[in-house]
């Protein structure tokens, strides 16, 4: 029975909602800042959108330098390359190993303030520092080579992964692990039983995901000596190489697409 | 009769305060109760009369107000005093099996797994952080889901199955639990009635051939009269009967809850919805 008694509504013309002056101008007034904000930054980073144009031909010329990519030295790029997946690889790897117990650590709802406070902050500040710089601290202490970028990722990406494993275990259902503590059950127990399979296709795709920015960003961290591709490519720019730029970056895309794909079709089957 | 005997159970002037913002609840009201080995007591109130909180205070799930001097021993060993929890409270915590609403099986596991994970009160830490279950444990594991009936889903997902099957689930995790004592909170209310019936049978029938004392509040009196010798009513937090079920007529309960009395006679609607689910704040204090 769903019939709608509109007679009544009917009898009475229609009128529209008066205008919300309050409302219009708030509206009005966030443009205005955001368009300032656009300008103010306008200012700093030396927009010049005629330089485009004006330098149109040196660009053009220096384009030209890139085609045809030469891939004579393909042997040796491809195999810089490989070290640069296996630095991701490692690099990833120690980072979820650490994030485990660093994310549970570092929750809120299993863990004392006294403990998850300093966890995270500690987490923020490997967070905030770029693996390019960890690189560069790296190769200082332990040597130019792909182990400085390995110890890089790892640092970096345990800040990120902590926190985002974190996030997933603190939307848990704390039902489950009721049940499990009251059989008696200690807390490590809670946490295996308990928490892990609640979060782990989370924690499995958040792993996989920082796999692929890991390989992308170990394709960079060569360029301050710390192995891979990335040293590769860093000599030839310094080296005015272009030819041989341009197929180092193309062997670059191929791999970080093929990998991505292989990613998130395996994230796919996990959420 | 039996002051001899160590009691199941013991509550002694227990009470329980809920602070939100400026407002208090008093949810238990200097509550002393006294449960024997092999009993078989229905705790029955109106939805907020404080059942389910004194069963997690016994389960030492939840800590009582500091400022009575509230106690609860079970098998004799204290589970908490005066708003702390007792030192031994994992031991204890093993010799009771707890039976929730909401089944609180995990979801992503096995049944198998989940019932299996009763043991790991029992047995040295380190195994159960490895999952190392010894093949006599899986067979208890498999046997007591067989004596509910449903080991024929044992390799199954938890959440694939009804929620009368994981309750049964639950009361075959209490039994590999190998439990003195089952408190079963609620664990009808979220069930259809066939399912409710099938529950009630199982944990009627661990109580008469295993003798484990069972303990178990419900929304409906019928059930308690059915199934339970014993009865202990519940109003606001203060206990307001105790004594045999037979007792508890229509008009009796009527005289004890007045109007509110109604939502236990009636059948009432048969899914209640999920009670408030407890925050994730609130896991941590009884981590002990």
């Amino acid at each position: 029975m769903t019939v709608i008694d509109n007679t009544g509504a009917a009898a009475q013309p229609l009128t529209l909602p008066a205008r919300d002056v309050k409302r219009s101008t708030v509206n009005m007034l966030g443009w205005v800042v955001v368009l300032a904000i656009l300008a103010w930054a306008w200012e700093g980073a030396e927009m010049n959108p005629l330089a485009l144009v004006e330098y149109a031909d040196n660009m053009a010329e220096f384009a030209s330098g890139f085609f045809p990519p030469n891939f004579y030295e393909w042997p040796t790029m491809l195999r810089e390359m490989m070290i640069t997946v296996q630095v991701a690889i490692w690099g990833t790897v120690l980072a979820v190993v650490c994030s485990v117990p660093l994310g549970i650590l570092s929750s809120q709802n299993l863990v004392p303030w006294w403990v998850y406070q300093p966890t995270r902050r500690l987490m923020d500040a490997a967070r905030a520092i770029n693996e390019f710089v960890f690189a560069m601290l790296f190769v200082v202490a332990v040597g130019l080579g792909p182990f400085a970028g390995v110890l890089a990722l790892w640092v970096h990406t345990t800040g990120v992964l902590a926190k985002l494993f974190s996030e997933a275990v603190e939307a848990i259902d704390p039902n489950p692990v009721e049940g499990i503590r009251a059989t008696g059950a200690d807390a490590i127990h809670e946490v295996i039983f308990g928490v892990i399979p609640q979060v782990l296709p989370l924690w499995i795709s958040f792993s996989l995901y920082r796999f692929e920015s890991n390989l992308r960003s170990a394709t960079v961290i060569g360029i301050v000596g710390a192995g891979g591709i990335g040293m590769v490519l860093w000599e030839f720019i310094r080296g005015f190489y272009y030819a041989e730029t341009a197929a180092v970056m193309l062997i670059i895309i191929g791999t970080v697409t093929l990998l991505d794909i292989v990613s998130q079709v395996l994230r796919q089957r996990f959420t | 009769m039996t002051s001899d005997i160590t009691p199941a159970i013991r509550v002694h002037n227990l009470s329980k305060t809920f602070r939100k913002g400026f407002q208090t609840t008093r949810a238990l009201n200097n509550v002393s109760l006294t449960v024997d080995a092999g009993e078989m007591v229905a705790l029955i109130g109106a939805s907020g009369s404080g059942k389910s909180t004194l069963m997690r205070h016994i389960s030492g799930l939840m800590l009582a107000d500091r400022a009575d001097d509230g106690m609860i021993e079970v098998l004799g060993y204290p589970v908490q005093e005066n708003g702390h929890l007792a030192r031994g409270v994992r031991a204890v915590r093993g010799r009771v099996g707890v039976i929730f609403q909401q089944f609180n099986l995990v979801d992503r596991l096995s049944l198998l797994t989940n019932v299996v994970l009763g043991v790991l009160g029992q047995i040295p830490a380190w195994r159960g952080w490895f999952g190392l279950f010894t093949r006599e444990e899986r067979l208890r594991a498999l046997e007591a889901l067989r004596r509910v009936g449903i080991d024929q889903y044992a390799t199954q997902r938890a959440s694939t199955l009804s929620g009368g099957q994981q309750q049964r689930a639950a009361i075959a995790r209490a039994l590999v639990q190998r439990a003195e004592i089952v408190l079963a909170d609620e664990p009808i209310a979220s069930l259809d009635p066939e399912s409710a019936r099938r529950v009630m049978e199982n944990l009627a029938r661990i109580n008469r051939e295993d003798g484990i004392t069972v303990v178990v509040s419900l929304h409906q009196v019928d059930f308690a009269t059915r199934y339970c010798a014993r009865t202990v009513a519940l109003r606001d937090g203060v206990v307001v009967y105790d004594g045999p079920s037979e007792a508890l007529t229509h008009d009796f309960l009527r005289e004890l809850y007045g109007a509110a009395g109604e939502e236990l006679i009636l059948p009432g609607p048969i899914a209640a919805g999920p009670r408030r689910v407890p925050t994730a704040r609130q896991l941590r204090p009884a981590s002990a």
